[in-house]
């Protein structure tokens, strides 16, 4: 019998899925997240999975959240257990008052469940049996019948479950009706088997607004869709693999010419990573808009090209969709650990720019931008993914376009330009910020051809290995990488409701959990302003916002806290000052985590919580 | 200044071609190599073959890889763009600049180094793409640049110039871009212009992936005896096949033939390869058979030279993979930005 009240919650409450690998659940449990949508309440999923093998565990985790917290919770108010093979861990992870729901056509032992969970059984295995006998249909349909089973006992509106099966299986007549007829006969039998609904429970309300469900590595394949890119070359690896996947859908969508039916892209599946960040390098160079998307164990291939796209100054678009490393880490586990390898990629001295975007709705945008980042500045732009927002839905403003906008070419000298006489030096400051002017191949007979090369040259493109020849065009570089400063997106500040000494700086997918520990701190009275980067090179703001706070917590995911070396290498302030919050367990951040970190060493600082005044 | 410009003065009476061009508009910077390198008259060889050809020199894109070959594409058409990559991948980023302009002629230049040790997955798999280019080879046997280590190509048995004896397999390019595909696959030798330049002017005409493996002595590292790369091995036992001579609708390139019998391969770009064959019994057309004669050749330290094979209905990766006849390089928003009202559509389906 339970030791604790069954937890009671309404629209805010996290469900987890556990799963065998291959048994068709993916599209039951989204549907179930999507479900929950339609009642107009926000929802949270990620997919946890240890590896893409067949019959290896999977878990798909919903968090269901009328307040709009997009970042993981922690915790699991509702485990739907349907892995022996994780049983043990699976119910060990159930919060108290918790509830266990598993398939009881074989009843387990009461040894195996817990005195403080609500544990209910449906037989699922049986019910499927006695109604399917083709062994594929019975492990399809049984995830339909927990998802009736679920509805019954959560309350949600049958109804729309039933929509969002008929816009699945649109045209397909048969299937929808079979699966709308095992979504009730699951809900059937909980509504006359078991007490419906339990304590945690789904209600209609209005917060998702016009927010849309899409994935960041989808968004961001569309961002280069929208952004001009023509040419794709990329080599597999979790989790960037969907982002090409995605551009070809995408591509095959918007991009074929509708009188001849031919494409307007070429997306090439290198043999490796080296021949993808080539490809992309030769077809920037030769004026195309391109871009790879890749992961860590990508990035280390690449970095002998990234130094050429440096110092030959050839515009380049690497998405990386970071996972957990190093080598093979982690390789379906989050984080943001290639900061610095990003950052500073290929030998001798190099820098290079990198995007930081906190959800898909700024996935598309900076993936847009980037494009026009690469031309402007001619050289490699990092788009910033991680697994947590590359593979999971996440909720997201819609995305918006400017149909007035033009792609930014960058500096390109023309023929007409080379006939009205222009000086061409591929290599020359014309105007003053680092940037110089470009040909493409095959412009003018006599004019404008230069060599290109990795190799150190003068001001015209000529090969020359003086000192001073070589130090100019180095410091150059430095100029052009501070024009590309202002040109990248700034970071974003939101100071806390009443003065406060103490900063907190973060980026990316750790966005959501942030700003819902920035509540969970106030509530503790901890009162901290937020910096949210969104690319390098740092603008000046974020030397200000230094400067302005005695403390700044850098809140990342990895163990070294590279953003935090970055600040501390890029804008020369005293260590000590940036107190590194770091996670690198390769789960995302949760709001819990940030707030206990940051609230404990405020505790140790003992700064006094500036209480609300009691009357 | 550590480069050597050409002076552009030249004398009025040089001969022009039919675009008006001469000679001169067809070279680059003056060579840094040594003096009596194999690459250089493979250079002279491409000035040849272009000026033959008449092309307009800026339409044409040089990429090569890292070493004394790749460096070569500075000595020779002066006014086009010319890239030397990074150490044996040269083909990757020509295939990408393919991608972006289809119109333009793409010549890969590249050493063995460069292309059958560090880039050999690279020289694959832009063959097998079927990247229509021409992609040559210049092959000494060893790394010239970083001073005469053997290279992949280096036959067993062969000695270095320090007497040391190879006792790794060689890898044949030639071989390879048979099996892999490529659809014009010759070799030759850069002390035979008479073969090379017709056979250079050929690949440039073809459609599809173009190797030409050219055996370039490196008369600082491996001229001597001993060596299976040097001048006086490959005279001794180079056995050509047939002999060439490209009519593009003009007057055909004036060389020497040696008798024998003409067959006349059409290519897609109307180009007309006219084939004297001195073995009588050899069948250009015939992959299986190519690949036959060169290893039976090869077994008897025979080096096969000319045109192997050709296909000359062959087509390349932009029809595999369907693209648009304008350069992706010239498309704009208008063209590619599938604009607001798809994303608004799309918006909705994503409630
Ligand atoms: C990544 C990398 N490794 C090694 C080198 C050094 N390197 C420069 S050229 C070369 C070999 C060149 O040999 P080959 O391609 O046969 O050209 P050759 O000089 O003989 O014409 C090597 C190993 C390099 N530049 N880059
Ligand atoms: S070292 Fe050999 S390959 Fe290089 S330039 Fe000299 S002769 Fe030619």
């Amino acid at each position: 019998m339970s030791d604790k009240k069954p937890l009671s919650s309404v629209n805010d409450f996290v469900v987890r899925f556990a799963n065998v690998n291959g048994s068709g659940s993916a599209s039951a449990n989204e549907m179930f997240a999507r479900a929950i949508l339609r009642h107009g309440v926000p929802v949270s999923p990620r997919n946890i999975f240890p590896s893409n093998i067949q019959g290896l565990p999977t878990w798909y985790e919903v968090r269901v959240t009328e307040d709009g917290h997009l970042g993981a919770r922690g915790g699991v108010d509702m485990m739907v257990a349907m892995n022996p093979q994780t049983w043990d861990k699976d119910v060990a992870g159930i919060e108290p008052g918790g509830y266990l729901f598993y398939d009881s056509t074989k009843p387990m032992p009461s040894t195996k469940f817990r005195d403080d969970i609500t544990v209910i059984g449906v037989p699922l295995t049986a019910i499927t049996n006695s109604t399917y006998t083709d062994p594929r249909q019975r492990q399809l349909f049984k995830n339909i019948i927990y998802l009736g089973a679920l509805s019954a006992l959560l309350d949600m509106d049958p109804k729309l479950i039933e929509q969002l099966i008929g816009e699945q299986y649109k045209g397909k007549e048969k299937l929808l009706s079979s699966n709308v007829h095992a979504l009730h006969l699951g809900r059937d039998w909980a509504l006359q088997n078991l007490k419906c609904p339990i304590g945690l429970r789904v209600k209609k309300s209005d917060k998702v607004g016009d927010r849309i469900f899409i994935e960041g590595n989808s968004a961001a394949a569309l961002g280069a869709v929208y952004g001009g890119a023509t040419v794709c070359a990329w080599y597999p690896i979790t989790p960037s693999s969907s982002v090409a996947e995605a551009f070809t859908a995408h591509c095959k969508k918007y991009r074929h010419d509708p009188e001849t039916g031919k494409a307007k892209y070429a997306i090439v599946q290198g043999e490796d990573e080296l021949a993808s960040i080539g490809i992309v390098i030769g077809a920037s160079w030769n004026g195309a808009r391109a871009f790879t998307a890749t992961s860590g164990p990508g990035i280390s291939l690449m970095t002998e090209f990234i130094g050429l796209s440096y110092f030959a100054e050839i515009p380049a678009v690497i998405m990386n969709i970071q996972r957990a490393g190093p080598s093979t880490g982690m390789p379906t586990r989050t984080q943001q650990c290639d900061i610095i390898a990003c950052a500073y990629a290929s030998h001798g001295d190099t820098k290079h720019v990198l995007l930081f975007p906190e959800d898909p709705a700024e996935a598309f945008e900076f993936a847009a931008a980037a494009f026009d980042l690469a031309e402007r500045l001619q050289t490699t732009i990092f788009l910033m993914l991680d697994l947590d927002i590359g593979m999971n839905h996440r909720l997201c403003r819609p995305l918006k376009w400017d149909d007035s906008k033009q792609y930014d070419r960058g500096k390109v000298m023309t023929a007409e330009m080379l006939e009205q006489g222009r000086d061409f030096g591929r290599y020359l400051d014309v105007d003053g910020d680092g940037i110089p002017y470009r040909t493409y191949p095959g412009t003018h007979p006599t004019k404008g051809s230069y060599f290109t090369r990795g190799t150190s040259r003068d001001r015209y493109a000529r090969y020359s290995e003086e000192g001073s020849v070589y130090a100019d065009n180095m410091q150059r570089l430095v100029r052009k990488f501070e024009t590309a400063q202002d040109l990248v997106p700034r970071p974003l500040q939101a100071n806390a409701e009443r003065p406060t000494k103490y900063g907190v700086i973060y980026f990316g997918s750790t966005s959501p959990a942030m700003d819902e520990a920035i509540g969970l701190l106030e509530a503790r009275g901890h009162q901290l302003d937020r910096l949210r980067i969104r690319a390098f090179p740092f603008h000046s703001s974020v030397a200000s916002f230094l400067a302005e706070h005695d403390f700044v917590y850098v809140v990342e995911q990895n163990r070294d806290s590279q953003l935090r070396q970055l600040i501390v290498n890029e804008n020369g302030i005293d260590p000590v000052r940036l107190v590194p919050i770091v996670h690198y367990d390769g789960t995302p951040i949760t709001a819990r985590f940030i707030a206990k970190a940051i609230g404990d060493h405020q505790d140790h600082l003992k700064v006094t919580p500036l209480r609300k005044a009691v009357s | 200044m550590t480069y050597i410009a050409k002076p552009k003065f030249h004398h009025p009476g040089l001969k022009k071609n039919e675009l008006g061009y001469t000679h001169r508009d067809y070279e680059g910077k003056i060579s840094t190599l040594c003096a009596g390198c194999g690459h250089d008259s493979i250079t002279a060889s491409i000035i040849e073959a272009c000026y033959e050809l008449s092309i307009e020199p800026h339409r044409v894109a040089k990429i090569s890889g890292i070493g004394c070959s790749s460096k070569t594409p500075d000595y020779f058409l002066g006014n086009s763009h010319g890239f030397n990559t990074v150490h044996g991948r040269m083909p990757s980023v020509l295939t990408g600049a393919n991608l972006a302009n289809r119109d333009l002629i793409y010549l890969g230049v590249s050493g063995d180094g460069d292309s059958a040790s560090i880039g050999f997955g690279q020289f694959a798999h832009s063959i097998r793409r079927g990247v229509n280019m021409t992609y040559i080879v210049e092959n000494n046997g060893v790394y010239g640049l970083t001073k005469g280590q053997f290279s992949a190509t280096a036959d067993r048995g062969s000695k270095s110039k320090k007497g040391v004896t190879n006792t790794d397999n060689a890898i044949d390019l030639v071989a390879i871009a048979l099996q892999l595909g490529a659809t014009f696959v010759a070799r030759s030798f850069s002390g035979d212009k008479t073969q090379l330049v017709p056979l250079i002017a050929a690949a440039i005409g073809h459609k599809g992936a173009s190797f030409i493996d050219v055996i370039s002595p490196c008369i600082a590292f491996n001229n001597h005896a001993g060596s299976t790369k040097s001048f006086d091995y490959v005279r001794e036992h180079n056995d050509a096949v047939n002999r060439l001579d490209v009519l593009v609708g003009r007057d055909p390139i004036a060389v020497d033939y040696a008798p024998g019998t003409v067959q006349v391969v059409e290519q897609h770009d109307g180009s007309k390869i006219a084939l004297r064959k001195i073995d009588a019994d050899y069948d250009p057309h015939d992959r299986l058979g190519a690949q036959a004669f060169l290893a039976k050749h090869a077994a008897k330290g025979q080096i096969v030279t000319g045109l192997l094979y050709v296909d000359p209905d062959a087509d390349d990766l932009h029809a595999h993979l369907n693209t648009v006849e304008t350069p992706l390089n010239t498309l704009e928003a208008d063209t590619l930005c599938p604009g607001s009202a798809a994303l608004d559509k799309l918006n909705a389906s994503l409630r």
